[in-house]
């Protein structure tokens, strides 16, 4: 090419002209070179995104597989032993994995809240698989999460929906049959948000429409209160009110009675 | 009860003449007096130094308990409570109360140690005397009354006697019937069998009022709810205590359904009252996988998917299903009040 295209330029340079469209052609050839070069750029970005979310999901499919396909079967059909992840969405993969409680250990009356068994980027990565099954609500958007909602409204949301299981001060309770609401003080907004809206094993579900995702962000904002304040009567002994108090008082307070009515009617030395 | 008492007496008399020492039977049960305990004199009152040294103690309590005070004082100035920090709370009140204590117990334990271990401690008794006054003392009060009654005449005016014992019993009417008065002036039968709830009255969200539609109420959803218009009226509570439901969605083939009930769940969407046929106790801790419903106060358990029949617990009935359906613009509404009155038993229920 070179070969050939020099003696022609040379023949342009020994006449002195240059050919009235040399200039047009040039901006024509720079505009689609640019053009061209930002098209190919952008293609092969988007390919590279669409092809790392399927590769988040085959990569997810591979851990559903050796890890949870046994109970919930190969394509997440359900079984005897679990039910269906199709259209479970990706929160409820986040809380469940997030918080240790899948895979579980063992059945009973209810699957506790253990140690987490993935990483971060699997658990993105599982719940990006079981997203692709089917629509369910999805991880929360971080907006809903600061805890810098309206404690009020979420303090009386929290009396009327979650405080008759979950105690007033979020201290958790017993329910029936060896079943229990957990203790909500080191829950991450996030896994409270997925809670309310999936219904985790016993728990209801409190939809968008229940509970809007403002007044989601308020309760979390509640607890969130909760966590960094202090109770203001001091001692809390677990937030369980007249049962551990009462203890509380019949073993230290009656105590001491004793002790010192011993004291009282005991002759000195 | 005397004579029989000699009578047994003389019995165990008896018995103690007729058999020989040595056999165990008991002849008295009554402990022989053992007087005084021998005189232990205390270190006090041994060693003057010892003596000096309960002294200094109780001075030391004396003088803690001022510490306590004024640390109270201190403490409350100090740490002083901030609106809206409910730690300030703790501590000031901690602090406060910690101070108050030491300044109570201080007197209260120098006081004991004082009067143990310095005061004079000999033992002395002091027996009951009887209770009977003497003639004379008896003599002179029936004399008071006898007099009291010549003098008044109370005993011979009967016209005076009786009216003043009819007055005695009315003067106390008025408070009675003022009293009695305080009490809700409505037939409380009636408030108690009816609650706010009536045809097309809208299911609405505890505590925001905002009404509910059937389509916002998903499988496995559960919301508790107001009758719509309740935040208006002057006695909220009154009727919220009654009209409370719980609102929930369960497949539809998972309700047993008795006859005559058909109709009233939507699409598998029911209602319940929330006020347990026990005591009253809020019922809301809803399974969502058992469909049991659980009252926290004394674990009655109701099953949802049998009309909310009791399973477990104390309470006797199941709870009242309140009838519901949709209306035009796909709201939940009542299809009418509960069919039985709700919450616990009462004196004229009749079942």
């Amino acid at each position: 090419m070179a070969k050939t295209a020099s003696p022609s330029a040379r023949k342009a340079r020994a006449t002195g002209r240059r050919s009235p469209l040399a200039s047009v052609s040039l901006l024509v050839i720079g505009l689609l070179a640019t053009g061209g070069a930002y098209a190919m750029f952008t293609t092969s970005a988007t390919a590279e995104t669409s092809s790392q979310v399927t590769s988040m999901v085959s990569q997810g499919q591979k851990l559903f597989a050796a890890n949870c396909a046994s109970c919930h079967g190969m394509n997440a059909q359900g079984s005897s032993a679990a039910p269906t992840l199709i259209g479970v969405g990706a929160a409820s993969v986040d809380f469940q994995v997030g918080t240790g409680r899948m895979p579980a250990a063992a059945t009973g009356p209810q699957i506790a809240k253990k140690a987490v068994q993935f990483t971060d980027s699997q658990i993105a990565a599982l719940a990006a698989y079981v997203a692709s099954l089917g629509p369910g609500p999805a991880i929360p958007e971080p907006q809903y999460l600061t805890g810098k909602g309206n404690v009020a409204t979420g303090a009386e949301l929290f009396r009327v929906n979650c405080a008759m299981c979950h105690n007033v001060a979020g201290a958790g309770g017993a329910l029936t049959q060896g079943k229990y609401a957990p203790n909500l003080h080191s829950v991450s907004a996030k896994h409270i948000y997925e809670a309310m809206l999936t219904g985790p094993q016993s728990m209801p579900v409190f939809n968008d429409l229940n509970i809007t995702p403002q007044d989601k962000a308020n309760i979390i904002s509640y607890l969130t209160y909760l966590n960094k304040n202090p109770s203001p009567g001091g001692l809390s002994l677990g937030d369980l009110g007249p049962v551990s108090e009462g203890l509380f008082v019949w073993i230290f307070a009656l105590g001491s009675v004793v002790a010192i009515t011993v004291w009282l009617t005991a002759k000195s030395n | 009860m005397a004579d029989q008492g000699t009578g047994s007496g003389t019995d165990v008399e008896k018995y103690d003449a007729a058999v020989p020492t040595g056999t165990g039977i008991v002849t008295s049960d009554r402990i022989e007096n053992p007087g005084f305990e021998p005189v232990r004199l205390r270190v006090s009152e041994l060693d003057p130094k010892k003596d000096k040294a309960n002294e200094r103690r109780v001075a030391l309590m004396f003088g803690l308990s001022m510490i306590g005070s004024a640390g109270a004082i201190a403490a409350y100035i100090i740490f002083p409570i901030v609106p809206g920090d409910p730690g300030s709370v703790r501590t000031n009140t901690f602090l406060l109360g910690l101070g108050l204590a030491l300044g109570l117990f201080g007197i209260g334990f120098g006081a004991v140690h004082w009067a143990k271990s310095l005061m004079d401690g000999h033992d002395l008794v002091e027996f009951r005397h009887g209770t009977r006054g003497s003639d004379a003392t008896r003599a002179k009060a029936a004399e008071v009354f006898h007099l009291g009654n010549k003098e008044s005449g109370i005993g011979r005016r009967h016209l005076i006697r009786n009216t003043l014992i009819g007055a005695l019993v009315f003067f106390p009417l008025p408070g009675i019937v003022v009293f009695r008065d305080l009490a809700p002036a409505a037939d409380p039968n009636q408030l108690l069998k009816f609650t706010m709830w009536k045809k097309g009255t809208r299911l609405t969200k505890d505590p925001s009022g905002v009404p509910i539609k059937a389509s916002d109420v998903t499988l496995g959803s559960v919301f508790h709810v107001i009758p719509d218009g309740l935040n208006d009226l002057p006695d909220k509570l009154e009727q919220k205590a009654k009209a409370a439901v719980l609102l929930m969605r369960l497949k539809p083939e998972d309700l047993h359904v008795s006859k005559g009930r058909e109709s009233w769940n939507y699409q598998g969407i029911i209602a319940y009252s929330k006020i347990c046929t026990h005591v009253g106790c809020p019922v809301a801790l809803y399974e969502q996988q058992t469909h049991h419903l659980l009252c926290p106060c004394h674990q009655s358990t109701f099953d949802i998917t049998h009309e909310a029949e009791v399973i477990f617990g104390p309470a006797n009935r199941p709870l009242p299903q309140l009838p519901i359906t949709i209306d035009s613009e796909g709201y939940l509404v009542a299809q009418s009040d509960f069919h039985e009155p709700v919450g616990p038993s009462f004196w004229e229920r009749k079942h």
